[in-house]
């Protein structure tokens, strides 16, 4: 009964106690924050947290570059609670406060909102809705659903407090920083220990053609990591829907792939189709040299010598060879004859149309016929000899000048000494 | 039969055009020769140059069209198809550069002599007018080519003429014929370079040509003549003799050194950096470049170009603030004064060319 006494008092004083050490906190907080009358005015979460230290400041700190908060949205629209309440009392439970969501919670958190399309229109009626269903398809959705809490969840690309918009350079998953932002785990071989996959892929983009193109020259059009992969469904391609992938940029060069007898041989193989010769995370500039029998061809990993897939690889090889050889040739002449000052904006037209076709021919070699190749090589000759003849024609042009210019010099020097003779003649007779 | 029917054209001829009168005037008019003559061939220089650039602009109109859809590829027209269009272009282009060189040789040479003294004063506002509308040719023809370069650098030109105090947004707007530069300001600039500038010039060089044929040549102060010879033929001659080299030099630069068309304008492009204007502006440009943003109470541009104004007036009035050029008498500060602005003149262009624009 005592006990039971001493109890009931004992929690009475402590309620008390919370209560008074509570307003206390409120009214040294107001005194030492002196929080601007707005602010005040809007939210107590602000008021509070501003004036606290460390982790309990951050949330404060970032508001001002978060998308939320530049929507209008306060702390309470997604951590619930009373903000019209002072002190502890607006992180109420009964007020709807849900506090800090865990790791494994985060997903249904912030798809509250970010599923709800109704909700999501008001701010933008473009805005996808599905990300969270579509987390649930990858990786790092089905894994936290088994209770691995080390995945990336929302916040872990996204970033908290602030969270900025996607189009923000700053944003961890603005398109030139999501190479770094995946690395962040997926490149931390301590970090991914126990997972059973490379951890190099970070180092091997940067060095490929397409890390190269969105890291060094900033393209964001190049694909990076979600590129391929997909972002909030974020798995690995599988061997049969590689191609696919590629052929989301690809796809000219894709639809002569899968006439080729080289699909029907991959698949039978089990190959993956673009990556089998490009390689994936590190896709490096393709060179003539992969084509044809030489040292760096690729060709001669699968096809015998003397085989007759490795003489359509020769053919087709020959055929860039020629046209490379022609077209360099005319930009030599074409470049000497405007370096002399010859107007050849037509011929730089023609060599272009040259430049262009060799680089569809190089497209055209995913069709391994070495005719089709042909035919396309063959229309840039074309235009690489008429930017020979338009070279020889400038270059030409250049020895008439000089000709010209030297005839018309011995002509005005040679009147101007005459003249000079005249006129000191003339003076001589008047003398 | 053949000298009497001679003495019949001659009479002709002479009671309609009355040219005898000018033949023996110039006959009679003689040039003093010391050891500073060289400087009698300046104008002349300036004037071949000026007549080379009238007959070049002509032939190129022919083909140029002033449009923002084909003003540059008529240029390229002219310089690819038409035949020896390269060389029209590019001798109207070297000579307009070499002429707003010379202009400034000739002045400086003129103002070293003290030529402007009594009586030639209008010779030199006359002179002094001829320098300010080669400025005005070079920086509206400038433009014509629709070029990159010429674009921006049209772009910043007229941003600073829109500068100056009070009146300077109406000049920009009516030296852009908006807002910006546009395909108006490129009409605009054409007109200007083929019918304003040429008709003032017209007028103010013939005043400049007949007051120099009515003075005569200014002998330096204190230089005696070792002799004279007849202004006709002698020193025509000789004048002649000189222009002939010039052509000789033009068709070199012409020919070695074709001028460059550059890259077609695109007016929705960012600028390209380090955008300079040519290098006849370039110490008014660096000059801006260097004052500060604020002098006293005034924008620093502004104060740059007020005194690029009040330096123009005074270029016009140099033979009335020179008193004692009036009086056959040298004065060290009227030296020293043209000595300091050659060399800003010079410091100034060399610093503009070697430095980075910003």
């Amino acid at each position: 009964m005592r006990s039971q006494t001493f109890l009931r008092n004992s929690l009475r004083h402590s309620a008390a106690l919370r209560a008074l050490l509570r307003a206390i906190l409120f009214f040294v907080l107001l005194i030492v924050g002196s929080p601007s009358p707005s602010v005040a005015q809007q939210e107590s979460c602000v008021t509070c947290h501003q004036a606290l230290e460390g982790r309990l400041a951050a949330p404060v700190k970032g508001m001002d570059a978060d998308v939320h908060a530049k929507r209008g949205l306060s702390c309470s629209s997604c951590h619930g609670g009373d903000p019209k309440r002072i002190g502890m009392d607006a992180m109420d439970p009964r007020a709807g406060y849900l506090g800090t969501p865990k790791p494994s919670e985060v997903p249904a958190f912030c798809g509250r909102c970010h599923s709800d399309p109704a909700y999501m229109r008001r701010y933008n009626p473009r805005i996808r809705t599905d990300q969270v269903a579509e987390y649930r398809t990858s990786v790092h959705g089905q894994r936290l659903v088994r209770g691995d809490t080390k995945v990336a969840t929302c916040t872990s690309c996204h970033g908290v407090h602030p969270v900025r918009a996607v189009s923000d350079p700053r944003s961890p998953v603005y398109a030139t920083n999501i190479p770094t932002t995946c690395g962040r785990c997926h490149a931390d071989p301590a970090y991914m220990k126990g997972y059973g996959i490379p951890t190099d892929q970070l180092a091997k983009y940067k060095r490929s053609i397409h890390g190269e193109a969105l890291l060094q020259r900033g393209n964001r059009l190049a694909p990076a990591c979600n590129g391929c992969h997909g972002n909030h469904g974020a798995v690995p391609p599988g061997v049969e829907s590689v191609a696919n992938v590629c052929s989301v940029c690809h796809s000219a060069t894709r639809d002569l792939f899968v006439k080729s007898p080289h699909k029907v041989a991959f698949d039978r193989m089990g190959l993956p189709e673009c990556s089998t010769c490009h390689g994936n995370h590190e896709v490096a500039r393709p060179t003539d040299e992969m084509i044809g029998t030489g040292p760096e061809a690729f060709c001669t990993r699968c096809h015998e010598p003397g085989s007759k897939g490795l003489a359509a690889a020769q053919a087709m090889r020959a055929s860039l060879e020629a046209l490379k050889s022609r077209l360099a040739e005319a930009e030599t002449l074409v470049a000497k004859a405007a370096n002399a000052g010859v107007e050849m904006s037509d011929a730089r037209l023609t060599l272009q149309e040259a430049q262009t076709r060799l680089i569809q021919a190089r497209n055209v070699i995913h069709s391994f016929n070495p005719k089709q190749v042909e035919a396309v090589t063959t229309e840039g000759l074309k235009f690489a000899e008429k930017g020979v003849a338009a070279g020889k024609a400038g270059l030409a042009e250049v020895q008439f000048r000089r000709r010209g210019l030297s005839i018309a010099l011995v002509i005005l020097v040679g009147t101007a000494i005459l003249l000079f003779l005249k006129a000191r003649e003339i003076e001589r007779q008047k003398m | 039969m053949a000298e009497e029917r001679y003495g019949t054209w001659q009479r002709w001829s002479e009671e309609r055009l009355r040219l005898r009168a000018i033949v023996e005037f110039l006959r009679h008019k003689t040039v003093p020769i010391h050891r500073y003559s060289f400087v009698y061939y300046f104008g002349g220089i300036t004037l071949f140059l000026f007549l080379v650039q009238v007959i070049t602009g002509i032939l190129l109109l022919l083909y140029y069209r002033p449009s923002a859809d084909a003003a540059y590829e008529s240029v390229q027209f002219i310089m690819s198809k038409v035949r020896f269009g390269w060389l029209i272009r590019s001798i109207h282009s070297w000579s307009a550069n070499l002429m707003v060189g010379w202009v400034f040789v000739h002045m400086f040479s003129t103002f070293f002599y003290r030529a402007y003294r009594r009586p030639r004063e209008f010779t030199w506002v006359s002179g002094a007018l001829m320098l300010f509308l080669t400025l005005a040719f070079a920086f509206t023809g400038y433009l014509l080519p629709w070029n990159k370069l010429a674009f921006f650098a049209t772009k910043v030109g007229t941003e600073i003429a829109g500068d100056v105090p009070l009146v300077g947004k109406y000049v920009m707007l009516l030296l852009r014929g908006g807002e910006d530069v546009t395909e108006a300001t490129l009409s605009r600039f054409f007109g200007i370079h083929v019918a304003i500038l040429p008709a003032l010039a017209t007028v103010i060089l013939g005043i400049h040509l007949a007051l120099v044929q009515v003075h005569g040549m200014s002998r330096p102060i204190s230089v005696r003549a070792e002799r004279e010879i007849s202004f006709y033929p002698d020193f025509l001659l000789r004048d002649l003799a000189v222009w002939i080299l010039v052509l000789a030099l033009l068709g070199t630069l012409a020919t070695l050194y074709p001028w460059p068309l550059g890259e077609k304008a695109d007016p929705l492009a960012p600028a390209p950096p380090g955008i300079k204007p040519e290098w006849y502006f370039l110490f008014m440009f660096q000059t801006l470049k260097l004052l500060p943003s604020k002098i006293f109470l005034f924008e620093g541009e502004m104060v740059g170009i007020m005194a690029f104004l009040v330096g123009g007036l005074v270029l016009l009035l140099v033979p009335f603030l020179d008193v004692w050029a009036q009086r056959e008498q040298q004065n060290r500060w009227v030296t020293t004064l043209g000595i300091l602005a050659v060399a800003y003149l010079v410091i100034m262009t060399i610093l503009g060319l070697a430095l980075p624009a910003m």
